[in-house]
């Protein structure tokens, strides 16, 4: 029996719990005694509190407390913002984990009622009074830093959170010079990431221990930890934070919440469990939202289409506060990112952070590289459409040739390996792109407009993930690092627990580093189990974002298998009476050289060595290791997608008839995970293009507030998705991997744009906002006057198209 | 997700409820509970007494009788949509139902509940708008009947005393549904073309329903429903309505009569859709997903799909 | 206001007083610890808490408890049988038909009305046998197939 599964879609050992419903969430967890806390939270986009009485709501029934800021006020600090980055003036203002004074977004919250039940709790918020006086409010990132827009922070002129400018090359000169300059300004709405298990926290606290224990829906229960510790004041080596199973995240359980504070400093006052769980209406506007951009970018091209810049200037939206990882995501995770696959050489990025009266903003799968893919790309086809040439043609033009070790771009990163024009063909080839042009060349000559108007969307991407060298980390002012750790623990009876920093939350790492082990060390998956998610179990670790968990978890993993090997080997010559050169490993077995069968297996040597009856001279009981893993660059995979529309112009709605994705991760440990991968974060990314959009009015209300209002991509209206990749290994991690975590929604958003663009651009219509509502493309045609009735073929009727 | 508390009762038979809606002050009729449910959970209903009338048999059930199909008030959209009966003696209805929310949706809400809430875009509003169908209820002074041109009142409110119940709702029969059978814009991924001959072969009354729904809640933001009397390709009559635009379901005269005497092109139909917004005025809904203008700009797309459906000049 | 009820749940009958207030879902979670069914929504759009009640699924959070007075529940705990998986979710297991697996229960459950109904679906009749079901996770394309995979071994066995 071989035990190698490594790059085999092996089914996944986390489902067992999963689909009996056995798995353990945060809600579903019971402790004795537990009461629960219900946060009330601002009606108003930006008001001051001119008084609370809560009088009523601490009489009614089943109500154990309620605390307002006044009692949270020197108990918590202040919630830390953890991307400081270095010289760009970042504000970082005081975020009050309840508000006392104002309150400056709709979910803000201002007071917390802890009861025996949810329902008593609930009851209870109606009955406190907050007497408000509202305030002008500010939404849009670019209107909040012109003169005379409401100002949110005293320390915080303009609203300006910070000003990060990146440059490489001299883009005055490579604009001055260009032959073609395609201008465009691009909205990346705010998006609402909307994981399907809202977010929840279970504070449990011993006083006579001094010891606090949160059960959290996190990504990174370590930071999780570190920040408790900053807010609470307790030593984090008396903070436990675990997290249970997870469902989703998608940047949005990255941050440390105010709310988690919150309810850990009622089960510190009152000396109960207190259990805290947000409804889907409160996640819309109390969990961290996504992109918010207004963008006004430019590419500069000579007259056949090679580009020689790009440049824009950004205002990102903040929200109210700056959460833990914001100031990071449009900066280093969007601005360094210009280059894309292309060699571009010169390259200017300026960035402002802006404040506004919304809900803070965090990072959303993909986190600011789906905006720098989105420009890129967008640029890259009006680029074509100037020089009159194939997008795909431009395109081709500008990758950069293909490289096993480390290229540089203009703005000062060390690409790993790519080979760009590698997917693009790939796709291509796929799809019959010039099969796929003809046919929607020839519809177009014969059905004069009438009936759907195809568009075809090509895009190519690469990106940045595989957070990071943690110098760097460092330098670009993150307040950690970005190592990660992994213990490998064998037993006397050759079970194995391994146990991680990151922590999984549906990517499946339970698998695929059960596979890490088989691959290493032959021990079969079913012999491995991989714990995570809780920090007085699992060594420290960054968490689980970023594309990073295989790439850096799976890393230390590795290195701490070989380890285990190196020792086995030394082990194995003591037992086998052999000098340790002249030991051999294959698949589980140790031997020597030309005597396979009178090996010692993997497991034999884990007993030996747990019960140290003949160890080596000098050689210490047990078989564990552990690694710290820094990576020494970050990885960067890529891909070449391709989309096909159909739009009906009568009333601007859009069908998704197709979606090819072709992404390089490098080799893959378990291709069916990496499909699932990309299914979802095409779908993901199909969902900003088509669907989703967080929309306010002028007082700060979110007028998409709940599911009903705000649209999640459905199984009726995407397509499947084709998948295909290739493999160009990462020369700069032990496993050669990339991450292909977030590589679907990099892509897939600017795709599906572009194929719709594609589609309309013989009506006049060449730029839309997203989402691409029926009513926006109806519009968009109606205004460039390209409907069928005005463009028509002169005949006149029939205008009958069905659907 | 928390109701407020309220006082429950879960009515016996008929006339029991109808008794206990008088008796008790603010109380509200439970059956499927899928559009009031909602409402309670985000507080935005708040009913003392709730008066559960879902374990009334008497109220459930179809059946097919004088060229009406009569449906009882708590028969679910899944069992008419289900129903061999109704897909034989009105397959618009059928279809109309089958495509309603979602399966468990379908399952639990009621034909009464919905005409009742009287959601301007309601399914049911425009489907039995169009089919000049009438509703039953009992109330204290016994039963009465109430035509559907005065059932609806306005958004939300129908002529349905405080104290009465709907018991069922009749829909006259329909020789055939259209060739189109039911689509819905946001909804498949298969495109048709028209054609722009005319439709000589048809003969008899057809019907159909368009509806564009919306991507989140998948209630429909515009639903337009025509049922045409035809006679060798020629329309001797035809009965219009809309849902999503206005308050209450609208029929449109203007359309029917620009149709009427017509030879059915494609032509002739879009030109009579055309003649929607007379029949609209200026009271349109509009919301983030859809505003007024574009609402009134499409609806008559709606209807010429399903004209053209219902005559067969749209085709999968 | 309390008020007596009587059900079965997954083969098991149950007497208990419950707020009239209370949800089925809340019941079902709280009351009888049957937390594999999820509550993903308070809008009724995203299926999480779907379970099956006298046969036909259901949104659990659109229901209260008194209405489940007499009923035959089945939630995701009551499908294996016997320790034996139910093909469907055998099918999203082999077929990766999950990665969070919050909205796992939900879809499970329609997907086995669907196939009750239907025995024989289109991928595109199972897509739109979900609509009222979200997932955020797989992009639907492994749900859809794990569906088909179920409705052959059902077909088959
Ligand atoms: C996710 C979702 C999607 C939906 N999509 C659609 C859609 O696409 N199209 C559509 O048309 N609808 C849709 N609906 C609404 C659905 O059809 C409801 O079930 C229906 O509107 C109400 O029926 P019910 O039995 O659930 O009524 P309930 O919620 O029980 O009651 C609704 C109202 O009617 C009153 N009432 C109920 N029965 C009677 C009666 N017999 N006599 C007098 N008053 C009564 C109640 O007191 C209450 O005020 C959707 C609902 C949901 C939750
Ligand atoms: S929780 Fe029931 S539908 Fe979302
Ligand atoms: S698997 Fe995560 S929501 Fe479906």
């Amino acid at each position: 029996m071989t035990t190698r599964l490594f790059g085999s879609g092996i089914r996944r050992r986390e489902d067992p719990r999963l689909i009996t419903g056995q798995a353990s969430y945060t809600d579903d967890i019971k402790l004795a005694g537990l009461v629960h806390a219900a946060i009330l939270r601002s009606p108003h986009g930006h008001a001051r509190i001119t008084g609370i009485d809560t009088s009523a709501a601490a009489a009614a029934p089943g109500v154990i407390a309620v605390y307002t800021g006044a009692d949270t006020e020197g108990v918590l600090n202040p919630m830390p913002c953890a991307w400081v980055i270095p010289d760009s003036d970042v504000k970082a203002v005081a975020y009050p984990p309840i508000a006392k004074d104002v309150v400056r977004y709709v979910g803000d919250a201002v007071a917390v009622v802890v009861a025996e039940d949810r329902y008593q709790a609930e009851d209870a918020l109606e009955l406190i009074n907050v007497d408000y006086e509202p305030l002008p409010t500010v939404i849009n990132p670019e209107a909040a830093m012109q003169e005379g827009a409401p100002q949110l922070h005293e320390d915080a002129p303009n609203n300006q959170a910070f000003h990060w400018v990146a440059a490489g090359g001299d883009t005055d000169d490579a604009f001055a010079n260009a032959d073609v300059v395609v201008r465009d300004t691009i909205i990346q709405q705010k998006l609402i990431p909307n994981p399907m298990e809202p977010r929840s926290a279970i504070a449990s606290f011993v006083p006579s221990m001094g010891e606090l224990t949160i059960w959290n829906t996190t990504q990174n229960p370590h930071i999780a930890r570190f920040v408790t510790c900053l807010v609470t004041g307790l030593p984090e080596h008396k903070i436990r934070v675990i997290a249970p199973e997870v469902g989703g995240g998608f940047g949005a359980k990255i941050a440390v919440y105010a709310w988690d504070m919150v309810t850990a400093f009622c089960a510190m006052k009152l000396g109960r469990p207190v259990k805290w769980t947000e409804t889907r209406s409160e996640n819309f506007v109390s969990t961290t939202h996504g992109r918010d951009h207004v963008e006004y970018v430019e590419m500069a091209a000579d007259s056949n289409g090679r580009v020689s810049g790009v440049r824009s200037v950004v205002y990102a939206g903040m929200g109210a506060y700056l959460s833990t990882a914001a100031p990071g995501i449009p900066t280093i995770l969007h601005g360094l990112m210009y280059s894309g696959p292309y060699d571009i050489a010169n390259i200017k990025a300026d960035i402002y952070g802006v404040f506004t009266n919304s809900t803070p903003v965090e990072a959303y799968r993909g986190a600011g590289r789906p905006e720098a893919t989105f420009l890129l790309e967008r640029l890259m086809d009006l680029v074509a459409a100037e020089v009159g040439k194939d997008p795909v043609e431009v395109r081709r033009m500008n990758l950069i040739p293909k490289f096993e070790n480390g290229h540089d771009v203009a703005i000062g990163l060390t690409y790993d390996s790519g080979d760009y024009e590698g997917v693009l063909n790939v796709a291509l080839e796929h799809v019959n792109y010039d099969q796929l042009r003809h046919d929607q060349a020839h519809a177009r000559s014969t059905n004069h407009g009438h009936g759907p108007l195809t568009g075809i969307g090509v895009s190519c991407y690469c990106e940045i993930c595989g957070l990071g060298p943690s110098q760097v980390a460092g330098a670009v002012g993150f307040g950690g690092g970005l190592w990660e750790s992994a213990t490998v623990r064998f037993y006397a009876t050759g079970k194995v627990n391994v146990f991680i920093g990151t922590s999984p939350h549906g990517q499946g790492e339970e698998t695929t580093f059960a596979q890490i082990m088989s691959e290493e060390l032959g021990v079969p998956v079913d012999d491995v189990e991989v714990i995570h998610g809780d920090t007085d179990t699992t060594p420290m670790g960054w968490g689980t974002y970023g594309s990073r968990t295989t790439v850096v978890g799976g890393g230390a993993l590795a290195l701490s298998a070989r380890k285990i090997k190196e020792k086995a080997i030394t082990l194995a010559a003591h037992l086998l009476e052999a000098a340790e050169a002249d030991i051999e490993y294959e698949d589980g077995n140790f031997f020597v050289r030309g005597a396979p069968d009178n090996g010692k297996s993997i497991q034999e040597i884990a007993l030996m060595a747990n019960v140290a009856w003949n160890m080596p001279e000098g050689m210490e009981p047990g078989l564990e290791a552990t690694t710290f893993y820094d990576p020494p660059n970050f990885s960067y995979p890529f891909g070449a997608h391709v989309a096909v529309v159909n739009v009906d112009p009568d009333n601007g709605h859009i069908v998704l008839e197709r979606y090819v994705a072709v992404d390089d991760c490098g080799p893959q440990i378990n291709p069916m995970i990496v499909e699932g991968q990309v299914h979802g974060g095409v779908v993901q990314g199909a969902g900003q293009a088509l669907w989703e959009g967080a929309v306010y009015d002028d007082n700060g209300q979110l007028l998409t507030g709940s599911m009903l209002d705000y649209a999640l991509p459905r199984a009726h209206l995407v397509p499947d998705i084709e998948t295909l990749s290739t493999v160009t290994p990462s020369p700069h991690n032990p496993l050669g991997v990339k991450g292909i975590g977030e590589t679907g929604t990099i892509a897939s958003t600017v795709t599906i744009y572009n194929a719709v663009i594609d589609a309309l651009r013989p009506l006049g219509v060449t730029r839309l906002e997203m989402p691409l509502t029926p009513e926006r493309v109806w519009r968009a045609i109606q205004e460039a006057g390209g409907n069928r009735h005005d463009h028509g073929d002169g005949h006149g009727h029939s205008h009958d198209h069905g659907h | 997700m928390y109701t407020p508390d309220f006082h429950y009762h879960k009515a016996g038979s008929v006339a029991e409820a109808v008794e206990m809606l008088g008796h008790h002050e603010d109380s509200r009729l439970l059956a499927g509970g899928h559009s009031l449910l909602p409402l309670m959970r985000l507080r935005l209903a708040r009913p003392a007494t709730l008066i559960d009338i879902g374990g009334l048999d008497e109220l459930r059930g179809i059946r097919v009788h004088d060229g009406h199909i009569h449906i009882g008030a708590l028969t679910t959209h899944g069992e008419i949509a289900r129903s061999h009966d109704v897909q034989h003696a009105n397959p618009l209805v059928a279809e109309v139902a089958g495509g309603i929310g979602d399966t468990q949706v379908r399952n639990r809400g009621t034909i009464g509940g919905n005409l009742a809430h009287a959601d301007p875009a309601s399914d049911w509003g425009t489907i039995i708008t169009v089919m000049e169908g009438s509703v039953d209820v009992q109330g204290p002074n016994g039963s009465r009947t109430i035509g559907i041109a005065d059932f609806f009142q306005g958004a939300f409110e129908t002529a349905v005393a405080d104290d009465e119940i709907i018991t069922g709702v009749r829909v006259p029969t329909l020789v055939r549904q259209g060739n189109g059978h039911g689509h819905e814009h946001g909804q498949d991924h298969g495109h048709d073309h028209g054609h722009d001959h005319g439709a000589e072969s048809i003969s008899g009354e057809v019907g159909e329903y368009a509806k564009m729904s919306h991507p989140a809640s998948f209630y429909p933001v515009i639903g337009g429903a025509v049922v045409i009397n035809a006679d060798g390709g020629r329309c001797v009559s035809a009965r219009v309505a809309v849902g999503g635009l206005v308050p209450t379901p609208r029929r449109a005269p203007s359309v029917e009569a620009a149709l009427a005497g017509q030879e059915l092109t494609a032509g002739n139909l879009e030109a009579a859709a055309n003649q929607l917004s007379n029949d609209l005025g200026d009271e349109i809904i509009g919301d983030v997903f859809a505003s007024a203008d574009y609402r009134r700009a499409i609806a008559p797309v709606e209807v010429k799909h399903a004209m053209l459906h219902a005559i067969g000049l749209a085709h999968h | 206001m309390k008020v007596p009820i009587k059900l079965t749940v997954n083969g098991r009958s149950h007497e208990s007083e419950v707020e009239a207030r209370t949800l089925l879902v809340h019941y079902l979670r709280d009351d009888l610890g049957l937390t594999g069914t999820k509550i993903g929504c308070d809008t009724s759009q995203c299926g999480a808490c779907v379970v099956r009640m006298n046969g036909a699924t259901l949104k659990s959070c659109t229901c209260l408890a008194v209405q489940a007075d007499g009923a035959e529940v089945t939630t995701i705990e009551g499908l294996a049988q016997d320790g034996n998986l139910h093909p469907v979710q055998e099918a999203f297991w082999d077929n990766h038909g999950l990665q969070c697996g919050y909205c796992t229960a939900g879809m499970i459950m329609t997907i086995t009305e669907l196939l009750d109904r239907n025995p024989n679906p289109s991928a595109e009749e199972v897509r739109a046998g979900l609509e009222g079901n979200i997932c955020r996770c797989t992009g639907y394309h492994n749900i859809v197939k794990a569906a088909l995979a179920a409705a052959e071994a059902i077909r088959s066995s």
